[in-house]
């Protein structure tokens, strides 16, 4: 299966990607390669096969609600490219929340 | 239907709504859950998604969902399992959100509302788990979201659980519509499970309206930020009158997102539905299925209070209460308790005494308590010794509502701050015979006229005699007094 | 002997005898580390203070008397996914640049606990994604055997490091072969444990249901050691397994004789390199001579582990990747607006292999795709986990060569993505499967001398035989010749 340039422009955008003209080019190539590959993989009969999403078979695996102390704003915003007012300061937001 | 100059035009809306849970900490951290407080305080490296962090589930709110499936009559999923809904968004720290999608924990239950004595079922589609986002506070631009300088994002609430109910699209007025969420809302209160307080956002609604002719697909229509249940019903009854105006005029709705303004009383469009969003759904490797056991399940079943609807209904019933009554009793799970505590320990007042007590004159009372109704500041044994004062005969009804407003304030009992604030009422019919006659003697034309069947003096004679018992004057006994007095002599 | 030269074992009883310090053990391997680092350059971040102090640490301990851990005073390197509190960590990518960790990740938590002293962090491929380390954004780590060559990846550092005598032992993570691939390509031993077995609390995620974290080590009897102190159920860690711990260490010596060892056809045969093939049928037939009940076994899913983990594996770390958004930590590129700066920051921040996977990942679990790769690669996943557990049926262990190749050149593979991912086609079967696996040094190649790895692979939480097969034969091999880089001191 093929992987078309607009497609490949699509998904860059859905990954928040800005992707520059050569790059298009080159993913567009290879993702194309890489999925021609696992072509291989789409024909497998997997008719009736559950999927594995875990490897090991656990189940119902909680905590109890319990708090355990927060680490303070100093430190949450000791790794932040800007803060102010003991906020995480971002540019404007454009589009409304998915 | 609300709007009926085109009724051959079918109103269709859902409601899809969000609730907080009431738990101590968060989703898939042990950060504690909480309203307002200074910003990024209550967080960890796994609600700020820091890199390595990986979540671990909270017992309590898997309980809680499991509940309130259940008190909808959901089918609860012998296995369900969570996804990761990947999209963007600065207020999520991990760009994805952890939410359930094909296999929820309960699905396919209903709920039945009343409007104007008429029974609607409207069916709910499911009820799932997921985390809460944080905030984003838009500075300068007034404020708001596109014009904004810059945003500030505050993840205190990131990771609060959030349990998503969403309904069939049933309902087929706004009407019927806040009754579903004035239900709901009743319900997530009796289950303990919710602050539910819409203002705080610990409860959401979303709708989705369409209208069109019977029997075809309107455009779906989605409303957000609607921040009570009175803007609920005003922003579908806008919505309704709107896109009606646009089908008679010949024009098409847009599929769509708007958002309610309740200053301005209407919704504006926030975006269209063309660029449909890609959430990427995947089952989220870090978290393991949820197979809840048959044995934690029948617990759960035995330990469901009874729920609003069916204690309305007893109080029907068995008690013979008025469906208004049964109605404001149940409305809250604390006032139902109440009026029961009340009513148990009342030796003279019967039901109907105690539910009047409660539906009239302490609602008038609570209505300047915030969250009055929620958590009432008297007992029942207290308000039981009220009710049986003003039943014995100790204390006029307008006595115990003087009673009952100092009750609310201070906590005390009845008959203490009756008896502190000297409030009683004298029955003795010496005492007031002497009164009557004392203000017979200042007025003598009242009592010629009274004798001589003119009643209208009857009432200022009243007045007198009561502000000479400062207030406390058995208003029957004064009354029969005069009348044998001077209406009908022996 | 020089200290430097020891194994984790050895310093660890050289100084709980008081025989040498904790002090001396970590000089000698920051001394070592100095000498050969601008060859290798294993590392990303040296911590000499923070080794220092906790080796001064231990030693009071000593002088105290009171109880040490099973790694007191072993100076040990993390793979720069492994999140230390307070010290950078970058998972070698520009994005993470000036990331300091708020916390420390458990498998860290438990080797400090024990007593190991950090000589710092060690170089990967971004984010574990990739073969040969070359996709680090910091620097090309060279192979200590031959500095023409890459050390394999994505724990080539981690590998080079106890290669070259800088580290006694290496923590690598591993989610196709990661850990496995470097150490047979540097000639130690690597271990991939059951998924689940070791917690991945604070290992930057690459493919969530895949990566494992796991010792690299000079000599299996350190694995063992290091991996009794790693393993074990973590509350922070959801899919870490309750099951009890079992003595790896005591269970070394129980040897091989009567076991049942399958050679598994697709991976050791056709797309393997000849000169490997040819020492791993020795390996092979060592096996045999040690009392091994010898088969050969087909396994027709394997061939498909390479297409079912690259659609897999993207997928899970397109999601994962996500954070890094410019918002909490990390780079931010400045814009106009949030969807702008993320982009930007993203576009500068990642390198090409990154992104490769990214959009790949992206793509195969968009809408209208999903069906088609991930799930379907998820159902393939299951076909692989059920030809493993036929072919456990018949035997104990599973072998192959660890890698189809030796150590191959710098710049060799990086011009075709594809020829890279098949670097890992004997290692991801396992990964997928959730099965333990371990590198052992199998002798050199006739070819080029360079070493080559045989691959034990055992059922899921079955180390104590695999172990104790990897030790027996490595005790029958004998020493191997140790890379020329050795002797420069």
């Amino acid at each position: 299966m093929g992987i078309g340039r607009e497609q490949v422009e699509h998904v860059a955008k859905l990954a928040r990607l800005a992707l520059t003209e050569e790059e298009l080019t080159l993913f567009e190539g290879q993702l194309s390669a890489i999925l021609e590959h696992a072509n291989t993989v789409t024909n497998l009969d997997t008719e009736g096969v559950e999927p594995t999403s875990h490897s090991m078979p656990l189940m119902n695996v909680m905590r109890p609600d319990v708090i355990i102390p927060s680490i303070g704003a100093e430190a949450a915003l000791a790794n932040a490219p800007a803060a102010g007012d003991g906020h995480f300061r971002v540019p404007r937001i454009l589009e409304e929340e998915g | 239907m609300s709007t009926t100059e085109a009724p051959d035009l079918v109103t269709t809306i859902g409601l899809e709504v969000h609730v907080e849970l009431k738990t101590s900490t968060k989703m898939f951290c042990g950060c504690p859950v909480g309203f307002g407080g200074e910003p990024n305080t209550r967080v960890c490296p796994v609600c700020l998604g820091h890199p390595g962090t990986l979540p671990t589930m909270n017992e309590k709110a898997v309980e809680y969902t499991t509940k309130i499936a259940m008190a909808l009559g959901c089918d609860i999923a012998p296995r369900s399992i969570f996804h990761r809904k990947n999209y963007f968004y600065p207020d999520m720290p991990k760009n994805y959100q952890i939410s359930q999608y094909d296999l929820p924990v309960g699905e396919r239950g209903s709920l039945e509302v009343e409007v104007d004595g008429e029974f609607y079922t409207v069916g709910i589609t499911r009820a799932h788990l997921e985390e809460d986002t944080g905030k984003s506070i838009h500075v300068g631009g007034g404020g708001r979201i596109h014009d904004a300088d810059y945003s500030l994002e505050d993840f205190n609430r990131a990771g609060t659980p959030l349990v998503e109910i969403v309904s069939e699209p049933d309902i087929t007025s706004p009407a019927i519509a806040r009754a579903y969420a004035t239900e709901l809302r009743a319900i997530l209160e009796y289950l303990g499970v919710s602050d539910v307080r819409m203002e705080e956002g610990s409860m959401r609604v979303d709708a989705n309206i369409s209208v069109a002719p019977p029997g075809e697909r309107g455009k779906k229509v989605e409303i957000k930020n609607m921040n009570s249940l009175r803007s609920v019903y005003r922003a579908l009854e806008y919505e309704e009158r709107r896109q009606r105006e646009v089908l008679r005029a010949g024009g098409t709705v847009t599929q769509s997102t708007r958002h309610w303004d309740e200053k301005a009383a209407k919704t504006k469009e926030l975006r269209t539905k063309e660029e449909a969003f890609d959430y990427r759904y995947f089952p989220e490797p870090d978290l393991v299925p949820l197979e809840p056991a048959v044995e934690w399940l029948r617990q759960l079943r035995e330990e469901q209070p009874e729920l609003p609807i069916e204690r309305a209904k007893r109080y029907e019933r068995k008690l013979g209460l008025t469906p208004y009554d049964a109605g404001v009793l149940r409305s809250t799970k604390a006032l139902g308790d109440l009026f029961e505590e009340a009513l148990a320990s009342a030796k003279k007042a019967d039901a109907k005494q105690v539910s009047n007590w409660v539906t009239n004159d302490l609602m008038s009372v609570l209505a300047a308590v915030p969250e009055g109704t929620k958590n009432p500041p008297l007992t029942g044994s207290n308000l039981a010794e009220l009710v049986d004062m003003v039943a014995e005969g100790a204390l006029s009804k307008s006595q115990g509502q003087q009673v009952l407003t100092k009750m609310v304030e201070t906590g005390l009992g009845a008959r203490e701050i009756a008896e502190e604030s000297g409030i009683k009422q004298v029955s003795d019919e010496g005492a007031l015979e002497e009164a009557i006659d004392a203000a017979l003697a200042a007025n003598p034309d009242v009592a010629e006229r009274l004798r001589s069947g003119d009643n209208k003096p009857f009432g200022f004679l009243m007045g007198e005699v009561m502000k000479a018992t400062k207030g406390q004057g058995n208003p029957k006994v004064v009354s029969g007094l005069i009348r044998r007095k001077l209406i009908h002599p022996d | 002997m020089q200290l430097w030269e020891r194994t984790a074992a050895d310093v660890a009883s050289l100084i709980a005898s008081k025989e040498v310090s904790a002090a001396e053990v970590t000089e000698s391997c920051i001394s070592r580390t100095n000498e050969v680092e601008g060859d290798v350059l294993s590392y990303l971040t040296l911590t000499p203070e923070a080794a220092r102090a906790k080796a001064a640490e231990v030693d009071s301990a000593v002088a105290a008397g009171d109880p040490l851990g099973p790694l007191a005073g072993v100076p040990m390197a993390l793979k720069d996914i492994i999140c230390t509190q307070g010290t950078r960590t970058t998972a070698a990518s520009k994005i993470l640049d000036n990331y300091i960790p708020p916390y420390s990740a458990t498998v860290a938590e438990r080797l400090y606990a024990a007593g190991g002293t950090m000589l710092g962090k060690t170089n990967l491929d971004e984010f574990a994604m990739g073969s040969s380390t070359e996709n680090s954004a910091y620097q090309i780590t060279k192979n200590p055997w031959d500095l023409e060559r890459v050390p394999g990846g994505s724990s080539g550092g981690s590998a080079s490091a106890v290669a070259a005598g800088q580290a006694p032992f290496s923590i690598g993570t591993d989610t196709g072969g990661s850990i496995r691939q470097p150490a047979a390509l540097c000639g130690v031993v690597g271990l991939k444990p059951t998924y689940g077995l070791v917690p991945r609390y604070g290992l930057i995620a690459f493919a969530s249901s895949l990566d494992q974290a796991g010792p690299i080590t000079r000599d299996v009897r350190d694995a063992a050691i290091v991996l009794q102190v790693i393993a074990g159920q973590d509350p922070r860690d959801s899919t870490s397994l309750p099951s009890p711990v079992p003595d790896y260490v005591g269970a070394l010596a129980k040897g091989i004789d009567g076991l049942r060892i399958g050679v598994v056809k697709e991976i050791s045969g056709e797309g393997v390199d000849p000169a490997v093939q040819a020492r791993f049928r020795e390996a092979v037939q060592l096996l045999e001579k040690l009392g091994a009940k010898i088969g050969e076994v087909s396994l027709s899913t394997f061939g498909f582990g390479i297409d079912i983990y690259y659609l897999i594996a993207p997928a899970e770390a397109s999601s994962n990747l996500a954070r890094f958004d410019g918002v909490r930590y990390g780079l931010r590129v400045d814009g106009p607006d949030v969807a702008t700066m993320n982009s930007l920051t993203r576009a500068a921040g990642f390198g090409p292999e990154v992104k490769r996977r990214i959009m790949l990942g992206t793509y195969s679990l968009s809408s209208g795709y999903y069906d088609a790769y991930y799930l379907k690669a998820q159902k393939a996943r299951t076909l692989i986990a059920r030809d493993f557990a036929r072919a456990y049926e018949e035997f104990d262990l599973l072998v192959s060569p660890t890698a189809p190749t030796t150590a191959f050149k710098l710049g060799e593979k990086t011009q075709d993505p594809l020829t890279m991912y098949l670097s890992d086609i004997c290692t991801v079967p396992s990964s997928l499967a959730g099965a333990a696996a371990i590198s052992v040094p199998a002798g050199l190649s006739s070819d080029d001398g360079l070493p080559v790895g045989i691959q034990f692979m055992a059922r899921p939480m079955d180390e104590t035989t695999m172990l104790s097969a990897a030790y027996a034969f490595e005790q029958e091999l004998g020493p191997l010749p140790k890379p020329p880089l050795w002797s420069t001191s």
